[in-house]
């Protein structure tokens, strides 16, 4: 496997190499000069399609540490406003050579596509409501290295909390968390919770103070604006009443409880208290661990020419 | 043939190999012991050595030398380093780290002693190398090795050896507590 696509690319032998790669990375990370000469030679492009500065910047911060060459396009600076066509861009840039692809696009699928048109490694940073592996994997690693359970997650409790049906967040981490071994809990109203999610060591509520006192991770989704704006979501208030993580809520939490969100966070919705004033948070663990994961897929899809152990 | 030594016929999947034993554990402790007198004897101020060891296979040396120093003068600092980010091999072959490295000082000045078992091309020397410059310039690195195999690739020479065993090219050279066995693909005893 030369592309990392899906979360279903991940089985659990190839996590674990993925997750003892990351631990390497984070001890770089850590230097006074976080940077090793592992992929000295090769050009990573970052293909956005769609608006991420924060993915945009950790994968190509993980380049760099790599000693990677990097390339950067994004649709509203190139000429796909000229009418070229995603697979023009992926022709052009690949001749002029690059040996990975890291491809975010509003709809689902395109990075499979993409990977017809070249033949660099492609790693999907986000596609439409599908997937989005590297966050699940740096949010595994997070979870894994905070509660230190070695490179599983078997029997951990972790609630999800917000819009599962649309969120590519979530869809991933669900298919991850349980395949390690989680007993996930989907905290959502129930136009927001889609069908088919149900599974092994899955279970759905809507009642959030229910699932509080028990869960060892309280997983936060980032609600999408545009979704209450159309009328898919309870309206600011009313959602943060009912999904919203405040102070009350915060007390209900056990004391070792962490508590992660993709970020970029909407203060006053989903989390309306200030994160600094919440001891369990690791949301900058999850950031910087993911430069850490990053650059371990990176490493294994280039310097190995696989994903897997 | 050193005392003790033994032929075994050992069947693998691949040809058949013939391994014969030419360090006995008593020799591999002896060889230690004699190594950590040398390094303490050219580097009388013991506890600024760093002593590291490489991933994997000269960790254990490395405990093993730093325990010695500290009887016969004081205890160095002891770390282990995974050099995998800095082989000029990376996607020739599979690469896969071993454990995260741990060097427990800033090197600046220091001397180190790196450690590992079988001295072969020197590519993995000077990988480590590098990767200890990312920790530090070091004032002076040190190497010594359990067994120096010959068909060197680059210009790089031990400080101290356990032994000097001539090899083939496709012989497997393995070191561990136990002993030291090289097997030779296809040879008859």
């Amino acid at each position: 496997m030369k592309h990392l696509l899906s979360t279903h690319d991940l089985d659990v032998p190839t996590v674990a190499a993925i997750m003892n790669v990351a631990d390497h990375m984070s001890e770089i990370n850590a230097r006074s000069v976080p940077k090793v000469p592992a992929l000295l030679g090769r050009t990573v492009a970052s293909v956005f399609f769609e608006d991420s500065t924060r993915t945009r910047v950790s994968f190509e911060t993980a380049a760099k540490r790599l000693s990677a060459d990097t390339m950067s396009f994004s649709a509203s600076t190139s000429s796909v406003n000229k009418g070229e066509s995603i697979r023009d861009t992926i022709e052009t840039l690949s001749a002029i050579g690059v040996d990975a692809f890291v491809v975010r696009h509003a709809s689902s699928g395109v990075p499979v596509s993409v990977t017809e048109w070249t033949d660099a490694s492609v790693v999907n940073a986000g596609d439409g409501w599908h997937q989005h592996p590297t966050q699940a994997l740096l949010d595994a690693y997070t979870i894994t290295r905070e509660l230190g359970t070695g490179n599983t997650l078997a029997g951990v409790r972790v609630a999800i909390v917000g819009d599962i049906k649309h969120s590519r967040v979530a869809r991933s981490n669900i298919d991850l968390f349980a395949r390690l071994g989680a007993r996930v809990t989907l905290v959502a109203p129930g136009m927001l919770l889609p069908a088919g999610l149900a599974g092994p060591g899955i279970t759905v509520t809507d009642a959030l103070d229910d699932v509080l006192p028990d869960v060892e991770v309280l997983y936060m989704l980032r609600v999408q604006r545009e979704r209450m704006d159309a009328g898919l979501l309870p309206v600011g208030g009313e959602y943060s009443a009912r999904f919203g993580l405040d102070e009350r809520r915060a007390r209900m939490l056990s004391g070792d409880a962490i508590v992660m969100h993709p970020g970029p966070m909407n203060r006053g919705i989903e989390m309306v208290m200030d994160p600094a004033e919440l001891p369990g948070s690791r949301i900058l663990a999850q950031v910087r661990n993911g430069v850490s994961v990053r650059m371990a897929v990176l490493f294994r899809l280039l310097g190995d020419g696989q994903l897997g152990a | 043939m050193p005392a003790g030594s033994s032929f075994v016929r050992i069947r693998l999947t691949r040809p058949p190999m013939t391994a014969a034993e030419v360090l006995t554990r008593d020799q591999v402790d002896r060889a230690i012991a004699r190594i950590a007198h040398e390094i303490a004897e050219k580097h009388p101020e013991t506890s600024s050595l760093v002593v590291i060891g490489m991933q994997s296979g000269g960790v254990w040396i490395a405990e093993r030398l730093a325990g010695h120093l500290a009887r016969i003068a004081e205890a160095p600092l002891t770390g282990s380093i995974d050099v995998s980010m800095y082989r000029d091999d990376i996607s020739m072959r599979p690469v896969t780290p071993v454990a995260p490295s741990r060097i427990p000082v800033d090197l600046a000045g220091r001397t180190v002693v790196l450690v590992d078992d079988v001295l072969y091309t020197g590519r993995t020397v000077r990988a480590a190398l590098a990767a200890l410059n990312d920790h530090g310039r070091p004032g002076a690195v040190r190497l010594a090795v359990m067994v120096d195999r010959g068909h060197r690739e680059l210009p790089i020479r031990p400080d101290f050896v356990g032994k000097n065993i001539p090899t083939h090219l496709d012989d497997e050279v393995s070191v561990g507590p136990e002993g030291v066995i090289v097997a030779r693909p296809g040879a008859d005893v």
